[in-house]
């Protein structure tokens, strides 16, 4: 039987009525049309699929939509504001954090939860903070240096402030 | 990757939770942080008819000190154990076994007592629960029952927790520092394919093992080997020997019977050395 689901995405708030089986990332893709979230492994291992939910990086294949209900998620859609990228994904950019692009939404992800507990990490800090998010193309010491950039560039400051999730009736 | 269908249930109370489990009986499953779940569903391995998302339960997720043990709710997540002052001051062990559970996504979801009760033979909890020697409280429609940690356990994927129980609190004791857990890792899921965990304390030693057998269980070769000694490196060479003595170590593609079991040895040792420098 369909579950009605209030979540807000990106501070946008969704109502929707959805099977329960329905895994988060699809809904954010198929129901929200929000497709920067990407299926990867589907077994919970590669972190492409990373968002925040109440600004904790978890893996939106390995969650039913239902259990983000009442929840404030933050999808890659939600990083750049007015136009201006985030310094996470300026820091991408920059210190050219990718070459097929198809982790980079997750690992994006991550780093922001990563620099909101770390502003400054270390090298190896930043490393464990990536250790669920695999890359089969850079080799990870560009994705490294995309983190650090943007450590040094304000990447704690403009951080989404999307922490609360919606009131829970 | 999609699970079978179901209907979904979110109590709010332990109680109602209870009546639930107690009402649809096999076709209910409890979901708690879902990482155990979610993929056995996704393989069609797990197809509960209703789940019972006991994730809103707000009052089983605490870390507090109780007399003289910690008291952890059990659906409390690994991040949480993690980053624990009160577990990191009083009784390390945990904190230092979640910081090797899977990675940040998975501990901000995984549960202690989902991880617990799903006992899968390569977590990584089982090892430090059984060398704390814990006590894991379980509510039912019998009322509430403690389940002693070396009873906990009792075959692959299967504990003492009865269908129609709810897994609600674990309690550690206070430990010294000296206490530590090392483990070989599969590279791509991070479980353990050897893990040993380790409680040096004044009335001996306990051993907790993960990974290498159908079931974690104490190295009671190790632990009666060092009983009473002084621990010296010789003689922590000597009993690490004995940490598959007597159990039949399970085989994969990631590794043989007597690889884990040579794996559990050097994992023994390693953690008793590393413990004794923490003194």
């Amino acid at each position: 039987m369909p579950v009605h689901v209030h979540v807000n995405v990106n501070q946008s708030d969704q109502h929707h009525d959805v099977e329960p089986r329905l895994l988060l990332v699809h809904y954010l893709r198929d129901v929200c049309g929000l497709t920067g979230t990407h299926v990867g492994c589907e077994t919970s291992l590669c972190g492409s699929c990373t968002v925040l939910v109440d600004g904790k990086a978890v893996k939106s294949c390995t969650m039913f939509a239902v259990q983000a209900d009442g929840s404030a998620v933050t999808t890659v859609e939600g990083l750049a504001k007015d136009g201006q990228l985030h310094p996470v994904q300026q820091g991408f950019w920059e210190c050219h954090g990718l070459q097929c692009g198809f982790c980079t939404p997750g690992m994006m992800m991550a780093s922001v939860a990563l620099l909101a507990q770390t502003a400054k990490p270390s090298r190896e800090q930043i490393t464990e903070g990536l250790r669920g998010n695999l890359c089969r193309c850079t080799g990870y010491s560009h994705i490294i240096d995309a983190v650090n950039h943007a450590a040094a560039h304000g990447g704690v400051r403009l951080q989404p402030d999307s922490a609360q999730g919606v009131a829970r009736g | 990757m999609y699970p079978a269908n179901f209907d979904y249930v979110r109590p709010s109370t332990v109680e109602e939770a209870v009546r639930l489990l107690a009402k649809h009986g096999d076709d209910a499953k409890l979901l708690a942080g879902g990482h155990s779940l979610i993929p056995a569903m996704k393989l069609r391995l797990a197809r509960p008819k209703v789940v019972v998302d006991i994730g809103r339960i707000a009052h089983l997720s605490y870390i507090r000190e109780a007399g003289g043990a910690i008291a952890i709710g059990a659906m409390t997540t690994h991040a949480d154990v993690q980053a624990s002052k009160t577990l990191r001051d009083k009784s390390p062990l945990l904190a230092e076994t979640a910081s090797h559970i899977g990675d940040v996504q998975v501990r901000n979801k995984g549960t202690i007592g989902g991880s617990l009760v799903h006992a899968d033979p390569a977590a990584d909890y089982p090892a430090s629960i059984l060398a704390l020697d814990a006590e894991i409280d379980v509510v039912g429609p019998r009322g509430t029952r403690t389940i002693k940690a070396v009873d906990f356990f009792v075959d692959l994927l299967q504990t003492a927790v009865a269908a129609d129980e709810i897994v609600t609190e674990i309690r550690v004791p206070a430990t010294a520092k000296t206490v530590a857990y090392v483990k070989t890792e599969q590279k791509a899921s991070g479980f353990a394919l050897a893990g040993a965990a380790v409680v040096i304390g004044p009335n001996g030693v306990r051993v907790g093992i993960t990974g290498v057998a159908a079931k974690a269980y104490r190295a009671a070769g190790v632990e009666k080997a060092l009983a009473g000694q002084k621990l010296t490196p010789d003689l922590i060479a000597r009993a690490s020997a004995q940490a598959s003595a007597g159990v039949d170590p399970l085989g994969d593609i990631h590794a043989s019977p007597s690889f884990r079991a040579h794996l559990a040895q050097v994992n023994t040792r390693r953690a008793l050395e590393q413990a004794v420098r923490r003194s």
